[in-house]
């Protein structure tokens, strides 16, 4: 039986993972995280990606981890889930698995730079062969963990420390690249998420979990340390995101486009960037043309978005 | 009863395989180990095995892959060569300090640049200290001897580490040979079932693997993961002797040829050791005291054995088939003359580098290197350290 997306019910179940990690106040990965481990009843097995997360949640010799949880490397979180993935089907198969034979699930979990950039190519080989593997980007738009360097996630205009705003460049100057296109394009269950939108999250880890072969989600993730933001902001411009469109929800099902949330009022591209820091420079005298680029290219975006539904 | 066949050493390990039926191989072709990968795909395809086989996209992955599976309790079985095993080369790392059992097959070729198909020990040289136990042998029957006697030491509980069982690529992995195939029951009796000591999969007993250490906990971490390495000589000699017991053939840490009576003596890995036999013969008949060390276990490195051996010897000649450039010499000839640094009596030592990238070595190379040997133990004149075999200069 699927669990109920209501909050009562998910109030009262157990907390995967629990408090004593160390990530920033204000991060958004907790929220999503227990989000997900509360999507299903069947037994978890968490693979990490070399990241926030990872450094955050094992320290040894504590871990706030309830589950069986695994980091390999950086860049190779698809091929460690999809190894732990094909164990656990010949050892089912053989009837070997640890207190008899079970449904486990693995959901591997990386940052923007494990999953957009370095580990792309692990990413994509498991989800080309099709292991019953989730991935799960918690995309917070940059190497946030190394204390904010630009990666492939991070936003057109934002300031990084590999792409400072400087006299001359004024931050990063190209656009983010469409990963949870790319992995919808190897025709697997691919989301789109925030953790704003808890309910939306949460029927999407379900729906990831509950199938039976690969599936990806992109959740966007607040990082108030990296985007220079107050600490209770995240989650309000995390909504923020979703509601000017810089950030839609939806998800593509046997290659059907599906937009899960359309905003209801019109709400510009400066509520989400001006209480960021990262992006302040673009509010200065001379920048506006990055602001016009910055809505011009978010509304295209939407469009073709919507067009996409419509195929 | 054993069968008598003919393979060359790709099909040799790939018959092993077969026999022993991992729970998990990924792996990924490149020349000259891909026939590995191919036959064991024809195999599963075929039903001879029931594997859980899996083509990951690059050796990167495909080591990551073997790391999360035996992370989950799995046999995991893996084959390279070069590039493949260099591309590995941060994973091989990481599952020797998990502790995890993994298997993998190299079939040796040089590195680039130049790129270069042919073989030579750059790749396993380089990752000597990679914590990985290694392997080397001498032609096709023992490439499958040692993959089956490889499973057995990795998993031993006292051991639990990842092994290497390499051969020369080309001279040996493309080179047909007669040799014994065992039956199928009694191989897979040999090697048993893996038990896991702890396992991904046993959901009920959560557990960590892989956490980040800081200052206060990383160098004892490293420490002890040393100990199952340290602990593989005795399982490998256990094993050896089981393995003659079942199967009547002999290993250990290194084969002597013509060594008792010995004044000089080469020190190789690898199939060059059969071209070296042939020459020993050749000179024993005329009656000069040569001999031939044949490494079989690089790492650990059998350093007492070794020295306890060639100590005794008035010169020795170390055949490295690997440069450790600005180094003081080849990786085999700096364990060996560490080896001997202790004792008292010792044999002059000298190195050779030869057969990079697949360079022919011929009988005469080698008639050279124990004439210069004799003349070394003759007059106590060394000359240059190092010197390269067969190379235009």
């Amino acid at each position: 039986m699927a669990i109920r997306a209501r909050l009562k019910d998910l109030a009262a179940m157990e907390d995967k993972f629990v408090s004593g990690h160390g990530l920033c106040p204000g991060c958004g990965i907790p929220l999503m995280l227990r989000m997900v481990l509360r999507a299903t009843e069947h037994p978890l097995i968490a693979v990490n990606a070399t990241g926030c997360l990872e450094v955050c949640s094992s320290g040894f010799p504590y871990t706030a981890w309830k589950v069986p949880w695994m980091h390999n490397a950086f860049e190779n979180a698809g091929a460690t889930a999809a190894g732990v993935e094909a164990a656990y089907k010949a050892l089912k198969r053989r009837g070997k698995l640890p207190g008899g034979d079970k449904k486990i699930k693995i959901v591997a979990f990386g940052g923007d730079g494990g999953t957009y950039d370095i580990g792309l190519q692990s990413l994509s080989g498991a989800m080309e062969r099709g292991h019953d593997i989730v991935y799960i980007c918690y995309d917070n738009q940059s190497y946030a963990n190394t204390g904010g360097q630009r990666s492939g996630a991070t936003p057109f205009g934002a300031s990084a420390t590999t792409s400072p705003a400087g006299s001359k460049i004024p931050g990063k100057l190209q656009w983010r690249k469409n990963l949870t296109e790319i992995m919808a394009a190897h025709g697997i269950y691919a989301a789109q998420a925030s953790v704003s939108h808890w309910k939306d999250l949460f029927q999407k880890a379900q729906k990831a979990i509950e199938i039976d072969g690969p599936a990806f989600i992109n959740v966007l993730i607040p990082c108030p340390t990296e985007w220079k933001t107050k600490i209770e902001d995240g989650v309000q411009l995390a909504k923020i995101a979703v509601e000017s469109k810089v950030w839609p929800l939806y998800e593509v099902e046997n290659g059907k486009y599906k937009i899960n949330y359309y905003p209801k009022k019109e709400v510009d591209v400066t509520e989400w960037l001006k209480p960021q820091g990262r992006f302040s420079h673009m509010f200065k005298p001379g920048n506006e043309w990055m602001i016009e680029e910055y809505r011009k290219k978010v509304l295209e975006e939407w469009d073709r978005l919507v067009r996409l539904t419509k195929v | 009863m054993a069968t008598k066949r003919v393979l060359n050493g790709n099909a040799a390990i790939a018959e092993a395989i077969r026999q022993i039926n991992p729970d998990v191989v990924a792996a990924y072709p490149i020349t000259p180990s891909t026939a590995i990968v191919e036959y064991i795909a024809k195999f599963v395809s075929d039903g001879l095995m029931t594997t859980e086989f899996v083509t990951p996209e690059s050796e990167h992955s495909a080591m990551s892959m073997c790391v999360g599976a035996s992370a989950a309790g799995a046999r995991v079985f893996t084959a390279t060569a070069s590039q493949g095993l260099a591309l590995m080369f941060e994973i091989l790392y990481i599952a020797s300090s998990l502790r995890l059992p993994i298997v993998a097959g190299i079939a040796n070729r040089a590195l680039s640049a130049p790129i270069n198909i042919h073989g030579d020990h750059s790749d396993v040289m380089g990752v000597r200290d990679s914590g990985w136990i290694q392997i080397h042998s001498e032609n096709s029957q023992e490439a499958y001897d040692n993959v089956i006697q490889a499973f057995r030491i990795g998993e031993h509980k006292d051991v639990s580490t990842p092994v290497l069982v390499t051969m020369d690529g080309f001279i040996l992995s493309h080179a047909i040979q007669d040799m014994f195939v065992e039956e199928d029951e009694k191989v897979k009796a040999f090697v048993g079932e893996r038990e896991p000591l702890y396992t991904l999969l046993d959901v009920e007993n959560p557990i960590t693997i892989g956490p980040i250490d800081f200052t206060d906990y990383y160098f004892e971490h490293k420490r002890s993961q040393f100990v199952g390495i340290e602990n593989a000589p005795k399982v490998i000699l256990e094993v050896a002797e089981e393995f003659k017991k079942e199967f009547g053939r002999e290993y250990g840490f290194f084969e002597l040829y013509k060594m008792d009576d010995a004044e000089v003596a080469i020190v190789v890995l690898g199939s060059t050791a059969g071209t070296a036999k042939v020459v020993v013969d050749e000179l024993r008949s005329k009656g000069k005291k040569v001999g031939l060390m044949k490494l079989r276990v690089y790492r650990p490195f059998p350093a007492k054995e070794v020295a306890d051996v060639l100590s005794n010897l008035k010169a020795v000649a170390v055949l490295d088939r690997a440069a450790s450039p600005g180094g003081v010499g080849g990786p085999l000839f700096t364990d060996v003359r560490a080896s001997l640094y202790e004792y008292t009596n010792k044999p002059i030592l000298v190195d050779y580098i030869y057969g990079l990238g697949g360079r022919d070595i011929a009988p005469h190379h080698i008639a050279e290197v124990y004439d210069r040997l004799e003349k070394i133990a003759a007059t106590g004149e060394r000359g240059e350290l190092l010197s390269y075999i067969n190379l235009r200069e």
